[in-house]
């Protein structure tokens, strides 16, 4: 047996687990750049239209949101709008999926039963990203051959699918290496999540000031590959080697580690409880604050970022038509700094409803883990149980939404020299974002009352909310279909003028929800596997 | 309150799985009592309604004179469990489990918890994935046995415990034994287990209770295995009642007799006259072998035996 036997059986396996999720991810990624473009044939027509537009795009706010314009032409408006979205995406995809069969199954135990057969030690890594290859390159040839068909030209389309697939396997390869270093799954998805999200700020910055950091972040390069702009294929070269070297690091550090530790020993705990440990929600506390700290630190650095890069907006001239008309389609709707802001705040309240998913779900995965049996075995309620934990899913989503208002009106007051009264309106521009996440974490826990098998439906509610959001006007989809989404209610600041009414309709839809919920939860079986 | 627990009838389906099957079970006030039954039996089934966390279809269950869903809360500050599949949270350490659950439950006696910490062998400190099965299943035990409480659900505790521990745990239930009033009902495969503790016991098998009673009725229910040489033919024995499995061979007969009917039979072998004769005695295994069986369907007390 040499140290990659098994990987085959271990690929098929992974593959007929993951036949759905990967088979949505696939699609979704390979659907939304020909979308897009299709489009912006019929959106802007003659090539006056285009350098209209284009004109504009340079403006370093949205430089900052989106990345540069290469190319003034359709598919350079196209990689524009959906490039860094989908980077993004496809790293997310990717390291999502190489954590799930590597430390995932490693910390369930499931990949020692699977050891003790006849497997090589280097075979579940692989395998992982054998999966993942195989994900990345479908994306890669379906956005290329969409884009063809489209009318797009053959290099830009095929540069573009290649940015993205190589975007993709990059992040895989991230993840090979986290997957080594911590013990838990959540903290190697964590690790390597923070650093696509790292490359994404590092972007940001890097295009609207010191050029050569947005060199050092793969989101940059995918961009720098300039498709359907006089494409550099040797950036390629860029992520090859990278990718090369995080998965060399990988399988370097399967090497040295034993099954099921990390890389870093664990520390021993204190023999007794602090007096403080002595209910769900301190228990709850334990458990989020770790995940809590990471994402207050996320948003608190997009926030002050994006906050910054938004007093870019009036360098801009005169105000122009054609911007305003894109941040409009963006979610903002008068002045243009503030559109700006009201459309990164959009951005954010989604972002932050990741984590209210995230926390909503950790319910169903104490619930999965068994670890919920004894505590329900105590005269603790399910419902108290649920509310310790939802405490956190709708109050940290609070927190962190708070701090990204500050951040930003931190960087954006320090621009202009007003931070007093920036720190105020953006944090009223963040926090109106609440309700709309609140009803997510609802949605969340309806699913796991009545169909706790099927509580990973809400990220893919999350999900659809932000294609309607952000692509829906773009596509010129019917008002109330992007209206079945919570963010589509939630008033544009700043800028806007605020109205109470959505916040407690969302509210109000919010709590229906979690009743329905926890009335479920109530009354059903658990734990149900 | 006689009975801590009186289960009537308890039916409770898994989509097509039929788990358990008008189960009955009464485990008195005070007693060990043992639940057995092969994997899939039903038992963790039972201990889940019994806990409130599973609703049965059918059938009622009283727990502590109370309801098990309806009751839940003042139930739980009286009862401690110990699940057969322990998992912790991985970033908190053994000490931290064992403390919460205890507050939890109302309180845990601190000079018990140290106490049984030690006789355990257990190092609190370790973080949740740190521990072995073993571990892991010490720290429920020493969790559940540090409360003061009027009933113990263990779902097989001994799991993965090495002998010396197994040994400690037997002792500490000894003892329970010894407190007054206070319950235990034990899940275990384990039959020397059993019979070290267990009071009375139940014996259940595709959701349905095929024994219970004391140990020494189920040693009447148990079969002593007699090999004789006859001074002549016994025409008849084998319709004699308690009698299975009778062969003949060079004129010795072999055949296994109910323990309740070994007076009668042997009686009717000296009529004929013994020349010689070997028995070997009951055990308990072979009674639970008998109701473990796979290739018999209905479990009640067979009339044949297969080995
Ligand atoms: N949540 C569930 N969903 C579907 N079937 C279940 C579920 N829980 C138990 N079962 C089924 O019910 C039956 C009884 O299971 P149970 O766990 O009660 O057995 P057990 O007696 O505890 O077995 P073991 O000795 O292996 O622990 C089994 O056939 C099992 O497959
Ligand atoms: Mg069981």
């Amino acid at each position: 047996m040499n140290s990659l036997t098994g990987t085959r059986a271990l690929a098929r396996l992974a593959l007929r687990l993951d036949r759905v999720r990967l088979t949505v991810w696939v699609l979704g990624l390979a659907v939304m750049p020909m979308g897009t473009a299709a489009n912006y044939l019929s959106l802007y027509p003659t090539d006056q239209d285009l350098r209209a537009v284009s004109a504009v795009l340079a403006n370093p706010s949205l430089v900052a949101l989106s990345g540069p314009l290469f190319g003034v032409s359709i598919g350079g408006l196209t990689v524009w709008k959906i490039g860094v979205t989908e980077f993004i995406l496809v790293g997310l995809m990717s390291l999502l999926t190489v954590v799930r069969h590597t430390r995932t199954e490693e910390e369930s135990g499931r990949l020692e039963l699977i050891g003790a057969t006849v497997v090589g030690r280097y075979a579940p890594l692989t395998a992982a990203l054998l999966v993942t290859t195989l994900a990345n390159l479908a994306i890669a040839v379906l956005i290329a051959l969409g884009l063809l068909a489209t009318g797009l030209p053959a290099a830009g389309s095929l540069a573009f699918g290649l940015a993205t697939g190589l975007a993709g396997m990059l992040f895989a390869a991230v993840a090979a290496a986290s997957a080594q270093l911590t013990q838990s799954a959540r903290a190697a998805s964590a690790l390597a999540g923070a650093v696509l999200g790292g490359t994404y700020l590092l972007r940001a910055v890097g295009d609207t000031g010191p050029t050569w950091l947005s060199w050092l972040s793969p989101t940059g390069w995918a961009l720098h590959l300039r498709p359907y702009a006089g494409e550099r294929w040797w950036v390629a070269g860029l992520f090859v080697g990278i990718a090369a070297v995080f998965a060399t690091a990988g399988y370097a550090l399967v090497a040295r580690r034993d099954v099921g530790a990390g890389l870093l020993p664990q520390r021993l705990g204190p023999a007794e409880s602090s007096p403080a440990l002595r209910s769900p929600l301190a228990l709850a506390w334990r458990l989020h604050r770790g995940l809590l700290l990471g994402w207050t630190i996320g948003l608190a650095l997009t926030g002050a970022v994006m906050g910054g890069a938004a007093a870019g907006i009036g360098d801009l001239q005169s105000p122009n038509q054609q911007l305003t008309d894109i941040l409009t389609r963006m979610g903002g709707n008068s002045g243009l700094t503030d559109a700006f802001l009201a459309a990164i705040f959009g951005i954010t309240g989604m972002v932050a409803a990741a984590y209210t998913v995230q926390a909503t779900l950790r319910l169903r995965q104490e619930e999965s883990s068994g670890r919920v049996e004894a505590l329900l075995a105590t005269p603790v309620g399910r419902v108290r149980w649920a509310a310790s934990h939802l405490t956190f899913a709708l109050l940290g989503t609070a927190l962190l939404l708070a701090v990204a208002g500050v951040a930003g009106g931190v960087g954006y007051g320090m621009q202009i020299h007003d931070v007093g009264g920036q720190i105020g309106r953006l944090l009223g521009a963040a926090l109106v974002q609440l309700p709309a996440t609140w009803v997510l974490a609802g949605f969340g826990t309806a699913l796991i009352g009545l169909a706790p098998r099927f509580s990973a439906l809400a990220w893919a509610a999350l999900i659809v909310s932000v294609l309607l959001v952000e692509l829906g006007a773009l596509f010129g989809l019917s008002r109330w279909i992007v209206d079945a989404t919570p963010f589509a209610h939630v008033p544009k600041l700043p800028g806007s003028a605020f109205t109470v009414t959505p916040m407690l309709w969302l509210t109000a839809v919010a709590l229906a929800l979690g009743a329905v919920g926890l009335a479920g939860l109530h009354r059903r079986d658990m734990p149900v596997a | 309150m006689a009975e801590a627990i009186h289960v009537d009838a308890l039916v409770k389906t898994f989509g097509p799985t039929r788990a358990l099957d008008g189960l009955d079970l009464a485990v008195r006030t005070g007693e060990v009592h043992g639940f057995l039954g092969p994997n899939g039996a039903g038992k963790s089934t039972t201990i889940r309604i019994l806990l409130g966390l599973l609703r049965a279809d059918s059938g009622s269950a009283r727990l502590l004179g109370g309801d098990p869903r309806r009751d839940a809360t003042e139930l739980h500050r009286r009862l401690a469990y110990v699940p057969g599949d322990v998992t912790l949270w991985p970033n908190l350490s053994g000490g931290e489990v064992i403390d919460l659950l205890g507050r939890l439950r109302g309180g845990l006696n601190v000079k018990r918890r140290d106490e049984l910490l030690e006789r355990f062998d257990l190092d609190p400190r370790k973080k949740g994935r740190a521990y072995s099965k073993g571990n892991r299943q010490k720290v429920a035990l020493v969790a559940a046995l540090a409360s003061d409480v009027d009933l113990l659900i263990l779902d097989e505790p001994t799991s993965g415990l090495d002998p010396l521990m197994e040994e400690v745990f037997r002792q500490v239930i000894r003892e329970e034994q010894q407190r007054d009033g206070r319950t235990v009902l034990l899940s275990s495969h384990i039959l020397a287990e059993v019979e070290a503790l267990c009071d009375r016991l139940t014996i259940i098998r595709d959701g349905r209770a095929v024994e219970t009673g004391t140990l020494a009725d189920m040693r009447h229910l148990t079969r002593t295995s007699i090999e004789v040489d006859l001074a002549g033919p016994a025409p008849g024995l084998d319709t004699l009642p308690g009698v299975h499995d009778l062969r003949t061979h060079n004129g010795t007969v072999r055949f296994d007799v109910d323990t309740s009917a070994l007076d009668a039979v042997l009686r009717q072998l000296t009529t004929v006259g013994i020349l010689s004769l070997t028995s070997q005695p009951p055990t308990l295994e072979e009674l639970f072998l008998r109701h473990y069986d796979r290739t018999q369907a209905d479990g009640k007390p067979q009339t044949k035996v297969t080995r």
